[in-house]
């Protein structure tokens, strides 16, 4: 389809896709509120304030990265936050224990600590098949447990972690934050494999039609249990970085940021109902939620009223998102309803 | 909205109802543990009316039960240590319960259990000055006395508050130490603060504008309040936004130790590092680092073991009968001597701590 309009009007054509894909209203929200925000104070964008953005929102995105998947799936996985506080408290106490362990050793052992708890929950949902809102809520708190019961109330210093580390979480490549390109790696990989790998394919089948998925021989349970793995294994990275980007754990690391999570994923069109939406659109979705968190202030906004505003702003980017998909809709059912 | 995955949901339904109440399990025990499982010193004292007794031996076996704003906090972890410590020494039993969030009203189920389950002492730092008042009361109906420390509740619901530091003096420290930090040409600054509604937080804002009305600190200017929440990333956002909105601000002010944290972990991997000078209340070992790479060059805070030590003790001098919160009394609180009361059934540490690069060494919390 895509490429006979390619082949009839190259450009027009593309950029019409484009105009209608959800990601862009998403980005077109981050726009709007960069725009507005620059107008009313010009640091908002410099070269200090992009970085800050970067760094502040690369945690969440690659999050929001697996939560995407597991969404599309049809399930939700709560659990985020706990695992990646759970992972970045564990990232302190190993490299107490192992002062020279290399940096790239540990984003490994991190992202396998994850791995490991999302397929805990994995397998509750795919064999006991319990839904994913009950069993990820179940351990949301278990995690969490597990992190206050071994902690004990103890306290992560900067002083306990090695220099090299803590570098990662303010380091900069060519002057791009080190956090901010591991987010973009995390991105592009989980968006190419989504598009164009036939496994990547089948979530997508799962969360649409669980029925015929299976008639078609696509083994479910297995991919909603990979899914689980995947968003467990990237909290666990997000862990990790968490543990560079602050220096300063205790147990409560990441508490709370699950519906962050779900919310950026959402805004960014990923469809609760399962099936529909992607990475990017997640990616995009955490970095405007980031970005409301620290416009926010920079405009003004009484402190008091915060918190009310970033819930009105994730409602407006939804309707915004919504009435460009209607438009679309009417536009398409008008004439020209073959493209697309 | 539905997250089940596959068929058979009816089929299944006992099996939620399992997974539900096990759940349900799971979360209760995870919320409200207590320790107490002891049950020496049922009896002790509760007669609230009784004058005091200086004389009077601390009871053996009371329960004392310390209810920080949040567990997990390493403030609180610090202050239960040297509570748990007092306990140990007059031999009480000691417990420590709390909530996994610091919201208002969050505190309220766990002084209910601590009433049920016949507590002698309850000792916590209030999220919020009246949320947890008519839970406090009924406490104390049931017998048991109610120290306060570090956040007070209303004066009306608790028998003694433990005073860290006088707000005063918290105030002062930091605005000197800010200016001592700029220099003598003064210049614009900022106070990155908790949450909106911290009791403290607030009382300490409105001395430090009242300070800074002093000639000495004419050329400070205060220009703006932020509120991090105690959340890392919330912190950090909130200081970016004030060096945007604000380019001239020369320092900034932290009065908690999240947020001073936060701020420091921040500015030192910044453009920022150096020219904005940070102070506020944190903990030695958090901030050491900070001191040393010149990311901050001083900050304050009270002795927060001796805090919770003290409040240890205030709690079984009340419940011994050796006071009853009226002005003047006087008690001993184990090692650190002879404590009397002030106005408003309040007690006063002492005096605020200075931590710089040449001292902060020598402190372990």
């Amino acid at each position: 389809m895509t490429t006979l309009t390619l082949q009839r009007q190259p450009s027009t054509a593309w950029l019409g896709t484009l105009t209608r894909s959800r990601e862009f209203s998403v980005f077109l929200a981050l726009v709007i509120l960069i725009a507005v925000t620059v107008a009313a104070n010009p640091r908002f964008l410099s070269g200090q304030s992009i970085k800050d953005l970067l760094l502040n929102s690369s945690i969440l995105v690659i999050l929001a990265v697996g939560q995407a998947i597991v969404i599309v799936t049809k399930n939700v996985d709560l659990s985020v936050g706990s695992v990646l506080g759970l992972t970045a408290f564990a990232t302190g106490k190993i490299f107490i224990a192992l002062p020279d362990l290399p940096v790239i050793a540990m984003l490994v052992i991190g992202v396998a600590i994850g791995a490991v708890l999302g397929a805990i929950n994995g397998a509750l949902i795919a064999v006991a098949k319990v839904p994913a809102l009950v069993v990820t809520l179940g351990t949301l708190y278990i995690f969490r447990g597990v992190d206050f019961a071994w902690a004990q109330g103890q306290q992560i210093n900067p002083s306990d972690l090695p220099a090299d580390f803590l570098a990662l979480g303010a380091g900069t490549l060519l002057g791009f934050p080190y956090l901010a390109l591991i987010a973009l790696a995390v991105v592009m990989a989980f968006g190419l494999y989504l598009k164009n790998l036939r496994s990547g394919r089948e979530f997508y089948a799962v969360g649409s039609d669980v029925q015929a998925a299976r008639l078609y021989g696509i083994r479910v349970g297995r991919k909603v249990f990979s899914a689980f793995v995947i968003s467990g294994a990237l909290a666990g990275l997000g862990g990790v970085i968490y543990a560079a980007k602050y220096g300063n754990l205790d147990a409560t690391a990441g508490q709370g940021l699950e519906l962050n999570v779900v919310a950026a994923a959402v805004v960014g069109g990923v469809a609760i109902a399962g099936g529909v939406g992607t990475v990017y659109g997640a990616a995009l979705g955490a970095i405007l939620l980031t970005t409301i968190t620290s416009a926010l202030p920079v405009l003004g906004v009484s402190p008091f009223w915060q918190r009310a505003m970033i819930g009105v702003l994730i409602l407006a980017s939804i309707v915004l998102d919504r009435y460009l998909a209607l438009r679309t809709e009417r536009r398409l059912r008008g004439h020209d309803s073959h493209a697309g | 909205m539905k997250f089940m995955s596959t068929t058979g949901s009816r089929r299944l339904a006992p099996a939620y109802i399992a997974a539900a109440t096990g759940l349900a399990l799971a979360l209760s025990a995870c919320g409200g543990t207590t320790n107490t499982s002891s049950t020496a010193g049922g009896g002790a004292a509760s007669s609230s009316s009784a004058a005091a007794d200086p004389n009077a031996p601390i009871k053996e076996g009371l329960k004392v039960a310390f209810l920080p704003k949040q567990l997990n906090n390493s403030y609180f972890t610090v202050t239960d240590r040297g509570g748990k410590a007092a306990v140990g020494e007059y031999k009480g039993v000691f417990s420590e319960v709390g909530p996994s969030e610091a919201s208002a009203s969050s505190q309220v189920s766990y002084i209910n259990t601590l009433t049920q389950q016949g507590s002698n002492v309850i000792a916590t730092s209030a999220n919020d000055p009246k949320a947890i008042c008519s839970a406090l009361d009924e406490a104390r109906s049931a017998g048991a006395k109610v120290v306060t420390f570090d956040s007070d509740t209303d004066p009306s619901c608790r028998d003694l508050y433990i005073n860290q530091a006088t707000a005063e003096g918290i105030a002062s420290t930091q605005i000197k130490l800010i200016s001592d930090a700029i220099g003598p040409d003064g210049g614009d600054i900022a106070i990155l603060s908790a949450t909106a509604n911290a009791t403290n937080q607030n009382a300490w804002i409105e001395l430090m504008k009242k300070e800074l009305q002093k000639p000495e600190y004419a050329k400070l200017k205060l220009v703006a309040t932020a509120y991090g929440d105690d959340n890392a990333q919330k912190s950090q956002q909130e200081v970016q936004a004030l060096l945007q909105a604000h380019p001239t601000l020369k320092g900034i002010i932290s009065p908690t130790t999240v947020g001073i944290a936060a701020a420091a972990q921040y500015l030192s991997g910044s453009e920022y590092k150096g020219k904005v000078q940070l102070t506020g209340l944190g903990f030695p070992s958090q901030l050491k680092e900070f001191l040393k790479n010149g990311t901050m060059k001083s900050f304050a805070l009270w002795d927060v073991e001796k805090l919770g030590y003290l409040a240890a003790y205030a709690g079984a001098a009340l419940a011994s009968g050796q006071i009853t919160g009226a002005e003047g009394q006087t008690f001993k609180a184990g090692t650190l001597g002879e404590f009397k009361v002030g106005p408003n059934a309040t007690v006063l540490l002492g005096e605020p701590t200075v931590f710089t690069a040449a001292n902060v060494d020598k402190y372990n919390f």
